[in-house]
């Protein structure tokens, strides 16, 4: 089987993690985040594997080639001259994905959720038509473009793009199966899969959704980077609860705790709930933790408190220093001794010796 | 010759600019570096070989000082103490009239006023010296301020060679001087000759004033600089003692902690035995820093510079203590962060608090409060037995006593 993630372009949205990493490289739950999607991909059997990107670095082509010989897959990047929207992307790599008849996936590069491939493609393959939509329930539909079905079955009948009413509360979800045939349907220039392909599939009765269990996030900005880590561990608890911290360890505190072996954790802690300290991670004694994410080597030194924040690589947290507010610290940032910083969005290499009390970037 | 003191303390309808600290306890007796207020003047007054007798003249009930002089009497044994309470608000200097008799009583040669809320290195026996030497019948301490400032305070015009004030202004509203009073005299007691020359063209100003219906009432209020300094500087009566040492007022309650910090330098240099060190303390202590002796600190803990610790207050493992005071019998448990701040006696700080102000620039920051209407900038104040929740920043708020804090503040002056 094949797979198309769309990748696209700089991640601008993730920024300042996105300075120093490509964002499907960003660090998710301690993996990669497109990793989450190739191992989900290749559990369901799919062999090749297409990522349609804007541009291609040399970091990503090094590290995916590594996650060819590891997980016996091909990737092959699409490279799009001009961005090609949703759809076009699918154009571009026709020769991979129509090689054979077998549907292929699609899916977003910033979605995050427990991928369902193997019952999606079961799903697919039983009703027979040329597309399948995952769809997720959202609780305010209205900011979203809403999926309508024909009364009782999972045949789409429409879209509704921000509905004033409710019509539902079904989502797309950024993740699709196919069959070749919708190739066809799709031109080799910018195009858009939501509005200008998927209508008329659904006209034709040749689209169908698909529901997913359990959560979904798009994850491509801080915010939701953070509720998505915090929905993704929760789910971690639920299916593989050994993965996290034991709660009988004396630090944790309310659970969901990611912690890397590599990482040290010193005395007086309390740690939790929905954390990920990510490898070699240092944290000094008597430090407090809760909604965040500490990448790669971040330091925390005794006595910080850190919530609703991201820690780049190599950064550092001083002593009774204080994160919060969404505060987003890229690659090896310091923060200096006794410091507050309420949502300040930190680019990377930087010092910060005074209080950041109100949102903002510092350059 | 024997010289006296008169300290004036105002009274509890006074210092309201020092709320909520002042609700509890007050001004003068509030600690600052371990000691009341008016203990520091009291103690610079203590080392003037000629000071016989310190006067506090106010108009608080008369237990309020007792205590305190019963204290001041043991410790200054050589000083009689003693508290003269108005009944009226007579002015600065309507008080000290009132009081004439007794401040003349055994003949001092000169005596000093001193107001309450100043914080100040008090160089007491050069400034008599000086006045000596001067033969004027009054000697006014005054220091050099930023330009920019000047215009809050009484203003002098000085001779430069003899020292002479030839002009003195209170609060201009154009720049006048950037030498200022340090609401500190010395007067001969000749003086009350002006005093009364004074209050005798003052109450006929006021009566002659159409806005002044009050007229027998306003009788025998005289105020220090406006009726007597004034007059006494065109009479050539004033001298200037120009001191460099350190000094500012302490008005809002924000201004205790750069008070708490000048005295805590001074002990640093003068009686570093008294203050805290990381080896008998076992906590980390940076530059001046006054802990208490039942006080318990955890060795873990870093506190300084500028910190004053009081009586019977607990800091846990962990925690960091900046620029502030902490009242008595707080309790801050492992891991909280107090910076620029005032801990109001019996508060208690929970796990991973934060309780932070904005550092002053210059004296006059701790005013900038409430200018304009907005809210900019302040250091943090908890007024007596407030509760903050673990992990909450309490940041720039004023807090009012007996308030439970359960959630972060940013800003605002809590009821």
């Amino acid at each position: 089987m094949k797979a198309l993630i769309l990748v696209g372009g700089f991640g601008t949205r993730l920024r300042p993690l996105t300075l120093t990493k490509p964002k499907p490289l960003v660090e998710f739950a301690n993996r990669p985040m497109i990793l989450h999607q190739i191992e989900a991909l290749v559990k369901a059997g799919v062999t090749d594997i297409v990522l349609a990107v804007n541009y291609r670095p040399e970091v990503m082509v090094s590290v995916l080639q590594r996650y060819e010989k590891e997980y016996g897959v091909t990737i092959t990047f699409s490279v799009e001259s001009e961005p090609l929207g949703t759809a076009g992307p699918l154009a571009l790599a026709k020769d991979i994905l129509a090689k054979d008849d077998s549907p292929f996936f699609v899916l977003n590069s910033d979605v995050i959720c427990d991928f369902p491939f193997e019952a999606l493609r079961d799903f697919h393959v039983q009703h027979g038509q040329e597309g399948t939509i995952v769809v997720t329930k959202v609780e305010e539909p209205s900011k979203y473009g809403v999926v309508v079905t024909k009364p009782g079955a999972t045949m789409i009948d429409r879209f509704v793009e921000k509905p004033v009413e409710f019509v539902g509360n079904r989502i797309n979800a950024g993740i699709y199966i196919f069959n070749p045939d919708i190739l066809t349907r799709i031109p080799l220039r910018p195009t858009s899969i939501e509005k200008e392909i998927f209508p008329v599939m659904a006209s034709d009765c040749n689209l169908h959704c698909f529901d997913l269990e359990g959560f979904w996030m798009d994850v491509g900005q801080p915010k939701d980077f953070l509720t998505g880590t915090c929905l993704y561990l929760a789910s971690v608890a639920k299916r593989s609860p050994e993965q996290l911290a034991s709660p009988s360890e004396s630090y944790v505190h309310g659970g969901h705790v990611l912690v890397h072996p590599t990482a040290t954790i010193g005395k007086d802690c309390k740690i939790g709930p929905n954390v990920v300290i990510g490898p070699n991670v240092v944290i000094g004694d008597g430090v407090r933790l809760q909604r965040c994410v500490l990448l790669d080597s971040v330091r925390v030194k005794d006595f910080a408190w850190v919530r609703n924040s991201i820690v780049g690589w190599n950064s550092s947290v001083g002593r009774w220093s204080r994160l919060e507010g969404v505060t987003v610290l890229g690659d090896d940032v310091s923060v200096s001794d006794e410091i507050y910083v309420n949502g300040g969005s930190v680019l990377p290499h930087k010092t910060i010796s005074a209080n950041v009390t109100e949102p903002k970037i510092i350059m | 010759m024997a010289v006296k003191a008169v300290i004036l303390v105002g009274g509890p309808s006074r210092g309201t600019r020092f709320r909520p600290l002042s609700m509890n306890l007050p001004k003068p007796l509030f600690p600052v570096a371990g000691r009341p207020i008016i203990w520091h003047p009291i103690a610079a007054l203590a080392k003037v070989k000629e000071v016989t007798e310190i006067l506090l003249i106010g108009f608080f009930e008369d237990f309020v000082f007792r205590d305190f002089l019963d204290a001041c009497s043991m410790e200054f044994p050589n000083i009689h103490f003693k508290y003269l309470r108005e009944y009226q608000a007579l002015g600065t200097a309507g008080g000290i009239y009132h009081f004439r008799n007794e401040i003349l009583r055994h003949s001092p040669e000169s005596f000093f006023v001193l107001h309450a809320d100043v914080c100040c290195s008090y160089p007491l026996a050069e400034m008599l010296a000086f006045h000596k030497q001067q033969g004027r019948k009054g000697t006014i301490m005054g220091t050099r301020v930023n330009r920019a400032d000047a215009n809050r305070y009484g203003c002098l015009v000085a001779d430069t060679d003899t020292y002479e004030v030839l002009h003195y202004v209170e609060k201009p509203e154009s720049f006048i001087s950037n030498l200022i009073s340090c609401g500190l005299c010395l007067f001969d007691y000749t003086i009350f000759d002006t005093f009364h020359a004074a209050l005798d063209s003052y109450s006929r100003m006021t009566n002659e004033d159409d806005n002044c219906n009050q007229t027998d009432e306003a009788y025998g209020v005289l105020r220090l600089e406006q009726d007597v300094l004034r007059p006494m500087a065109a009479q050539h009566d004033l001298s200037v003692y120009i001191t460099s040492g350190f000094w500012r007022q302490i008005k809002p309650a924000g201004s205790a902690v750069a008070a708490n910090a000048s005295y805590l330098e001074q002990m640093l240099h003068e009686r570093p035995a008294d203050l805290a060190n990381s080896q008998a303390q076992r906590a980390e202590i940076i530059g001046a820093v006054y802990i208490h002796p039942s006080a318990q600190v955890d060795p873990t803990a870093k506190i300084g510079p500028n910190v004053s610790i009081g009586p019977r207050v607990t800091v846990g493992k962990g925690v960091r203590v900046k620029n502030s005071i902490v009242l008595d019998g707080v309790e801050i448990k492992p891991f909280s962060c107090v910076l620029n701040s005032v801990i109001g006696w019996r508060s208690k700080l929970g796990t991973w608090c934060r309780v932070e102000g904005t550092p002053e620039v210059s004296q006059h920051d701790a005013e900038g409060l409430t200018r304009a209407g907005i809210k900019n900038q302040s250091l943090t104040i908890l007024g007596q037995e407030v509760v903050v929740a673990d992990e909450c920043i309490i940041r720039n708020c004023i807090v009012l006593p007996n308030k439970e804090l359960r959630n972060c503040y940013h800003d605002e002056i809590l009821m």
